[in-house]
Protein backbone atom coordinates (compact mmCIF):
# COMPACT_ATOMS: atom_id res chain seq x y z
CA UNK A 1 0.00 0.00 0.00
CA UNK A 2 2.66 3.00 0.94
CA UNK A 3 4.63 2.22 -2.71
CA UNK A 4 1.43 3.26 -4.13
CA UNK A 5 1.17 6.49 -1.50
CA UNK A 6 4.66 7.25 -2.75
CA UNK A 7 4.00 7.27 -6.09
CA UNK A 8 0.85 9.27 -5.61
CA UNK A 9 2.68 11.78 -4.00
CA UNK A 10 5.24 12.05 -6.78
CA UNK A 11 2.49 12.27 -9.41
CA UNK A 12 0.91 15.32 -6.99
CA UNK A 13 4.02 17.02 -7.45
CA UNK A 14 5.74 15.98 -4.53
CA UNK A 15 9.89 15.61 -5.30
CA UNK A 16 11.26 14.46 -2.19
CA UNK A 17 9.04 11.05 -1.12
CA UNK A 18 10.39 8.17 0.83
CA UNK A 19 8.17 4.41 1.72
CA UNK A 20 8.86 3.40 5.48
CA UNK A 21 7.98 -0.31 3.30
CA UNK A 22 8.65 -1.86 6.87
CA UNK A 23 5.73 0.12 8.29
CA UNK A 24 4.68 0.88 11.74
CA UNK A 25 4.89 -3.18 12.62
CA UNK A 26 8.74 -2.99 12.47
CA UNK A 27 8.16 0.48 14.57
CA UNK A 28 6.23 -0.64 17.07
CA UNK A 29 8.73 -4.43 17.40
CA UNK A 30 11.44 -2.42 17.79
CA UNK A 31 9.67 -1.23 21.08
CA UNK A 32 9.89 2.35 19.86
CA UNK A 33 7.21 5.10 20.91
CA UNK A 34 3.35 4.59 19.69
CA UNK A 35 1.00 7.00 19.78
CA UNK A 36 -3.10 6.54 19.39
CA UNK A 37 -5.92 5.29 21.62
CA UNK A 38 -4.30 1.74 22.13
CA UNK A 39 -0.58 3.15 23.09
CA UNK A 40 -1.08 2.63 26.41
CA UNK A 41 -2.36 -0.57 26.53
CA UNK A 42 0.45 -2.37 27.90
CA UNK A 43 2.53 -5.07 26.13
CA UNK A 44 5.19 -7.28 26.55
CA UNK A 45 7.80 -5.04 25.87
CA UNK A 46 6.14 -2.93 28.84
CA UNK A 47 6.63 -5.87 31.20
CA UNK A 48 9.73 -7.02 30.34
CA UNK A 49 12.88 -6.49 32.69
CA UNK A 50 15.71 -4.68 31.52
CA UNK A 51 17.98 -6.07 33.79
CA UNK A 52 18.38 -9.60 32.18
CA UNK A 53 21.94 -11.05 32.90
CA UNK A 54 23.87 -11.45 29.64
CA UNK A 55 27.28 -13.29 28.73
CA UNK A 56 29.43 -13.62 25.87
CA UNK A 57 30.06 -17.12 24.09
CA UNK A 58 33.51 -16.74 25.52
CA UNK A 59 32.70 -16.12 29.36
CA UNK A 60 33.50 -19.43 31.17
CA UNK A 61 30.39 -20.80 33.50
CA UNK A 62 32.48 -20.18 36.60
CA UNK A 63 32.49 -16.53 35.95
CA UNK A 64 28.24 -16.17 34.94
CA UNK A 65 27.57 -18.45 38.24
CA UNK A 66 30.12 -15.78 39.99
CA UNK A 67 27.96 -12.37 39.21
CA UNK A 68 25.07 -14.30 39.41
CA UNK A 69 22.93 -12.55 42.52
CA UNK A 70 23.34 -14.27 45.54
CA UNK A 71 18.92 -14.48 46.18
CA UNK A 72 17.98 -16.31 42.87
CA UNK A 73 19.67 -18.71 39.92
CA UNK A 74 18.53 -17.06 36.61
CA UNK A 75 19.08 -17.61 33.17
CA UNK A 76 22.05 -15.87 31.58
CA UNK A 77 21.58 -14.38 27.41
CA UNK A 78 24.40 -14.96 25.18
CA UNK A 79 24.67 -11.92 23.30
CA UNK A 80 27.69 -10.43 20.64
CA UNK A 81 28.74 -7.02 20.96
CA UNK A 82 25.36 -5.69 19.35
CA UNK A 83 23.28 -7.51 22.40
CA UNK A 84 21.86 -9.92 19.24
CA UNK A 85 20.73 -12.41 21.10
CA UNK A 86 22.55 -16.11 20.02
CA UNK A 87 21.94 -18.38 22.41
CA UNK A 88 20.58 -18.81 26.50
CA UNK A 89 22.43 -20.21 29.44
CA UNK A 90 19.59 -22.11 31.42
CA UNK A 91 19.54 -22.42 34.97
CA UNK A 92 20.38 -26.28 34.31
CA UNK A 93 23.53 -25.69 32.24
CA UNK A 94 25.15 -23.44 34.78
CA UNK A 95 24.92 -26.54 36.80
CA UNK A 96 28.19 -27.49 34.13
CA UNK A 97 32.08 -27.51 35.14
CA UNK A 98 33.19 -24.17 35.53
CA UNK A 99 35.31 -24.40 32.84
CA UNK A 100 33.32 -25.08 29.94
CA UNK A 101 31.76 -22.00 27.99
CA UNK A 102 28.60 -20.29 27.49
CA UNK A 103 28.88 -21.41 23.61
CA UNK A 104 29.64 -24.70 25.14
CA UNK A 105 26.35 -25.19 26.99
CA UNK A 106 23.91 -22.63 25.80
CA UNK A 107 20.72 -23.04 23.81
CA UNK A 108 21.14 -21.86 20.12
CA UNK A 109 19.05 -19.53 19.13
CA UNK A 110 16.13 -19.35 21.68
CA UNK A 111 12.75 -18.50 20.78
CA UNK A 112 12.08 -14.54 21.45
CA UNK A 113 8.91 -12.52 21.50
CA UNK A 114 8.87 -8.99 20.07
CA UNK A 115 7.91 -6.20 22.56
CA UNK A 116 4.50 -5.41 21.02
CA UNK A 117 2.93 -8.39 21.39
CA UNK A 118 -0.13 -8.23 23.70
CA UNK A 119 -0.22 -9.70 27.29
CA UNK A 120 -2.96 -12.01 26.66
CA UNK A 121 -1.36 -13.33 23.88
CA UNK A 122 2.42 -14.22 25.47
CA UNK A 123 0.17 -15.42 28.60
CA UNK A 124 -1.57 -17.63 26.25
CA UNK A 125 1.59 -18.74 24.69
CA UNK A 126 3.43 -19.24 27.96
CA UNK A 127 0.28 -21.89 29.37
CA UNK A 128 0.35 -23.76 25.96
CA UNK A 129 3.80 -24.52 25.79
CA UNK A 130 4.73 -24.69 29.23
CA UNK A 131 7.10 -21.53 28.99
CA UNK A 132 8.43 -19.58 32.33
CA UNK A 133 10.75 -16.98 30.88
CA UNK A 134 10.14 -15.23 27.46
CA UNK A 135 12.95 -13.39 25.42
CA UNK A 136 12.12 -10.08 24.13
CA UNK A 137 13.74 -8.62 21.33
CA UNK A 138 13.82 -6.20 18.46
CA UNK A 139 12.93 -7.70 14.80
CA UNK A 140 16.34 -7.17 14.03
CA UNK A 141 16.98 -9.84 17.09
CA UNK A 142 18.55 -7.01 19.88
CA UNK A 143 17.83 -8.13 23.68
CA UNK A 144 15.45 -5.65 25.05
CA UNK A 145 14.70 -7.26 28.30
CA UNK A 146 13.61 -10.54 29.59
CA UNK A 147 9.53 -11.19 30.62
CA UNK A 148 8.72 -14.00 33.41
CA UNK A 149 5.18 -15.64 33.48
CA UNK A 150 4.33 -14.30 36.50
CA UNK A 151 5.37 -10.85 35.58
CA UNK A 152 3.17 -11.15 32.62
CA UNK A 153 0.05 -12.77 34.86
CA UNK A 154 0.43 -9.55 37.36
CA UNK A 155 0.11 -7.02 34.83
CA UNK A 156 -2.77 -8.96 33.28
CA UNK A 157 -4.50 -8.47 36.45
CA UNK A 158 -3.47 -5.03 36.74
CA UNK A 159 -1.14 -4.99 39.88
CA UNK B 1 11.02 7.96 -8.06
CA UNK B 2 10.24 6.85 -4.40
CA UNK B 3 13.12 5.67 -2.44
CA UNK B 4 12.66 2.90 0.41
CA UNK B 5 13.88 3.57 3.56
CA UNK B 6 14.10 1.63 6.74
CA UNK B 7 14.07 2.60 10.33
CA UNK B 8 17.47 4.05 10.84
CA UNK B 9 16.75 6.31 7.70
CA UNK B 10 13.50 7.22 8.77
CA UNK B 11 14.55 8.75 12.16
CA UNK B 12 17.42 10.63 10.61
CA UNK B 13 14.97 12.19 8.20
CA UNK B 14 12.35 13.09 10.77
CA UNK B 15 14.97 14.62 12.51
CA UNK B 16 15.92 16.96 9.54
CA UNK B 17 11.90 17.98 9.59
CA UNK B 18 10.28 15.17 7.34
CA UNK B 19 6.58 14.64 7.46
CA UNK B 20 5.13 11.54 8.24
CA UNK B 21 2.13 10.25 6.36
CA UNK B 22 0.44 6.75 7.18
CA UNK B 23 -1.87 5.69 4.59
CA UNK B 24 -3.71 3.37 6.52
CA UNK B 25 -7.65 3.62 6.88
CA UNK B 26 -8.23 5.99 9.84
CA UNK B 27 -9.34 3.44 12.53
CA UNK B 28 -6.14 1.81 11.75
CA UNK B 29 -4.25 4.76 12.25
CA UNK B 30 -6.08 6.08 15.47
CA UNK B 31 -5.50 2.95 17.07
CA UNK B 32 -1.94 3.30 16.91
CA UNK B 33 0.85 5.04 15.06
CA UNK B 34 4.04 6.57 14.96
CA UNK B 35 4.95 9.63 16.58
CA UNK B 36 4.03 13.06 14.94
CA UNK B 37 2.42 11.01 11.72
CA UNK B 38 -0.87 12.27 10.08
CA UNK B 39 -3.23 9.97 8.46
CA UNK B 40 -4.36 10.50 5.20
CA UNK B 41 -5.88 7.05 3.70
CA UNK B 42 -4.57 5.84 0.14
CA UNK B 43 -8.35 6.18 -1.03
CA UNK B 44 -8.00 10.05 0.10
CA UNK B 45 -4.96 10.68 -1.47
CA UNK B 46 -5.40 13.88 -3.47
CA UNK B 47 -4.77 17.66 -4.02
CA UNK B 48 -7.17 18.46 -1.28
CA UNK B 49 -5.98 16.51 1.33
CA UNK B 50 -2.06 16.59 0.55
CA UNK B 51 -2.61 20.26 0.72
CA UNK B 52 -1.40 20.24 4.64
CA UNK B 53 1.89 18.94 3.29
CA UNK B 54 4.91 20.81 2.72
CA UNK B 55 6.34 20.14 -0.60
CA UNK B 56 9.93 21.93 -0.34
CA UNK B 57 10.09 19.09 2.92
CA UNK B 58 10.61 15.19 2.87
CA UNK B 59 7.64 13.74 2.73
CA UNK B 60 8.00 9.84 4.18
CA UNK B 61 4.42 7.20 3.60
CA UNK B 62 3.81 4.23 5.70
CA UNK B 63 1.56 1.61 6.26
CA UNK B 64 1.43 -1.93 8.21
CA UNK B 65 4.54 -3.62 6.40
CA UNK B 66 5.20 -4.94 3.09
CA UNK B 67 1.97 -4.80 1.76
Amino acid sequence: MSPRAAWRLESLGFTRVFDYAPGKLDWFSAGLPREGAMAGVPTLGTVARRDAMTCRLTEPISEIRARMPSEEVRPCVVVNDQRIVLGLVRTDALKADGQRTAEDVMLSGPVTFRPNVSLEEMASYMEGHGVRQALVTTSDGELLGMASREDVEKRRAGS
Amino acid sequence: MPTTIDRTQLRKLADEGAQLVEVLPHQEYEAEHLPGAINIPLRQLDRTTTAQLDKSRPVIVYCYDYQ
